[in-house]
């Protein structure tokens, strides 16, 4: 690429430095191995030699400055010589400007008592700012169904046709091949006991109740509090959400509850087709596996499944909905002007998302057996 | 004076529509060269081209020596260490702080200390006019004005030789218009710079632009320095420069 070297010539008490070629701050970590094992009180005189350079940029300027100071902190006058004008700018424009800003204020240390209150003042503005984000959605919440000319549904629409006509295929796909898992491994239980025809039982239920609106839940957990969460932290990243704002346009009006009023319509509609589809895939095992014709499958559900394990399904679909779209919007409300924090919050999202359909759906099982129902 | 760059019969076209046919220019060392031209005549596509971001559909384009076109991995690694480019927006990294920003290339391509490389940031930080205090901010705590200086300083860490300009002035306040010219000129002085830029304000021309070349109508209409400008047949021309035919050019 190009030359460059620097030679010490140690004479007596006087001591020179030549610098030739192009100099780059390619060349400082060399230099300064060269200048580090000069033994500077055996000097008087050193002369800086930039006869044989031919280019100096700003990092060896500033290189050269440090050196000067050393030298001048040790007692030895320091004499450069150059001929080259651009050179000596250059070294001019960089002694001019360090002597402007003095040396930086070193970042002040701080204790473990003010670290861990910085922390708990984090944490509680986080806690403020998630109850303020409650406050401000029920009270919209309420402005909202106060009128039906209040309900933007348009917006509503369009989202149920984002996160629950798009996702038909990928719920039923999904709940589908769960069906068919069920029951393949309860078929292999069931025949050693000659139990085949309770297939039908453990499916309804586990199938109905449990299973397709988890899994649904968690299907559009991932697929939409990731979408919902990058959308509006990306909005507000670009202002958009401020410029809304100042037009009058209330973002949770025209954001936030159109998406969480789509999931909670469109969740249990999901749920149903899983219901559908899981079902469907356990019916098919059954007649190859353990040789139950659809006939007698469907004959035996009607009789054994009671309707309630269908609607308990059904009735979760609206709380997931209503967590799922509410975290996502939340943590899409969380994030700051960069890049990093846009990652973290859909991370969180969808983690938060399913962590809370799990928990909810934890609170149903028990509350509505000791219900009985 | 020897080009730097040189743009020979450059022709891009986007889809069904033609931005560039047989355009061509020469920019000289040293100088600070403006591109001009109505919006969407393909200004900042034709920076996009010299700084490798964008293929032309053909043509060739020299820039330092190096002809982009088949240029070897090697070769463009080189290239990019001597050119600094500023964005319109600054495109600072957003995770990182303004230091870390600027330190970001002297920590990946080189080999120097943690105390030579804060001595450099420091250096750009104050020659471009920015506070050693503001090093410790994020980009989004940055103003509109601080975030273009902090652009140049992360473009000039390197000491490039040439320096590409997107709008360096658009969306500043008047005052730090000049400002900022005044400093785009200090550096081309002090640094040994080479400056090409895409410009709208027709102050900033007046006052930093050494030559500059306009764009209409897919070509180059007009090389060369501001004071034969009324030469040249463009409506563009006419209208940004406000040519009376009489009088000639009003500056």
């Amino acid at each position: 690429m190009h030359n460059s070297s620097l030679d010490i010539i140690y004479a007596d008490n006087k001591l020179s430095l030549i610098f030739k070629g192009e100099l780059t701050l390619y060349d400082i970590s060399k230099f300064q191995k060269k200048t580090d094992s000069i033994d500077f009180a055996k000097y008087k005189t050193a002369v800086l030699d930039f006869t044989n350079a031919t280019h100096l940029d700003s990092a060896v300027a500033i290189f050269v400055a440090n050196l000067e100071k050393k030298f001048a902190s040790n007692e030895i006058e320091t004499e450069t010589v150059c001929d080259k004008r651009d050179i000596l700018n250059m070294m001019a424009l960089v002694k001019s400007q360090k002597s402007r800003y003095s040396k930086k204020a070193e970042p002040q240390k701080i204790g473990v008592l003010e670290k861990f209150g910085r922390v708990i003042y984090y944490k509680y503005s986080l806690f403020v700012f998630f109850m303020a984000f409650i406050g401000e959605l029920f009270a919209n919440w309420l402005h909202y169904i106060s009128s039906l000319k209040h309900i933007r549904y348009k917006e509503i629409f369009f989202e149920i046709n984002e996160s629950g006509v798009k996702a038909l295929s990928i719920v039923s796909i999904t709940n589908f091949l769960i069906g068919i898992v069920v029951s393949y491994q309860s078929a292999y239980q069931l025949k050693i006991y000659g139990a085949n025809v309770f297939i039908v039982d453990m499916l309804g239920i586990s199938i109905l109740r449990e299973l397709a609106p988890l899994i649904t839940a968690i299907v559009i957990a991932g697929r939409s509090a990731s979408a919902y969460t990058a959308q509006i932290g990306t909005m507000k990243i670009t202002q958009e959400l401020d410029a809304m704002k100042t037009m009058g346009f209330n973002p949770y009006k025209f954001l936030v509850l159109p998406r969480i009023f789509a999931l909670m319509i469109v969740v249990p509609i999901l749920i149903f087709v899983a219901d559908i589809m899981g079902i469907i895939g356990g019916m098919i095992i059954a007649s190859i596996d353990l040789g139950i014709s659809s006939t007698l499958f469907l004959d035996r559900f009607g009789d054994v499944i009671a309707a309630k394990h269908f609607f308990v399904g059904i009735a979760k679909g609206p709380f997931f909905g209503f967590l799922i779209a509410s975290i996502a919007i939340h943590r899409g409300l969380s994030v700051e002007d960069n890049t990093q924090s846009l990652g973290a919050n859909t991370t969180k999202s969808v983690v938060e998302a399913i962590f809370a359909v799990i928990v909810c759906d934890a609170f149903f099982s028990i509350i509505l057996t000791k219900l009985g129902i | 004076m020897s080009n730097i760059i040189e743009v020979r019969d450059l022709r891009t076209v986007f889809e069904d529509r033609i931005v560039h046919d047989g355009l061509n220019l020469n920019i000289k060392k040293g100088e600070i060269y403006g591109i001009l031209g109505s919006s969407g005549a393909g200004k900042t596509t034709l920076l996009r081209e010299m700084v490798m971001l964008q293929e032309p559909q053909s043509g060739t384009i020299n820039v330092l020596g190096y002809n982009l076109k088949n240029i070897k991995y090697e070769d463009a690694q080189k290239l990019i260490q001597q050119w600094g480019v500023l964005f319109q927006s600054g495109a600072l990294f957003s995770s990182l702080s303004l230091r870390d920003n600027i330190a970001l290339p002297l920590v990946e391509y080189t080999d120097l200390s943690k105390a030579m490389i804060d001595e450099i940031v420091e250096f750009k930080i104050s020659i471009v006019g920015l506070k050693q205090s503001d090093g410790a901010l994020y980009p989004s705590q940055l103003s509109g004005g601080m975030k273009k200086k902090a652009g140049l300083a992360s473009s000039l860490v390197m000491d490039p030789e040439l320096l590409f300009l997107d709008e360096p002035t658009s969306g500043l306040d008047p005052i730090s218009v000049r400002e900022f010219d005044a400093l785009i000129v200090k550096l081309r002085d002090n640094l040994n710079l080479s400056v090409v830029m895409v410009s709208h304000d027709l102050q900033s021309v007046y006052d930093t632009i050494d030559s500059l070349a306009i764009i209409d109508n897919k070509k180059i209409v007009y090389e060369g320095s501001l004071k034969n400008i009324s030469n040249a047949k463009s409506d563009f021309v006419e209208s940004f420069f406000k040519i009376d035919n009489k009088e000639g050019l009003i500056l």
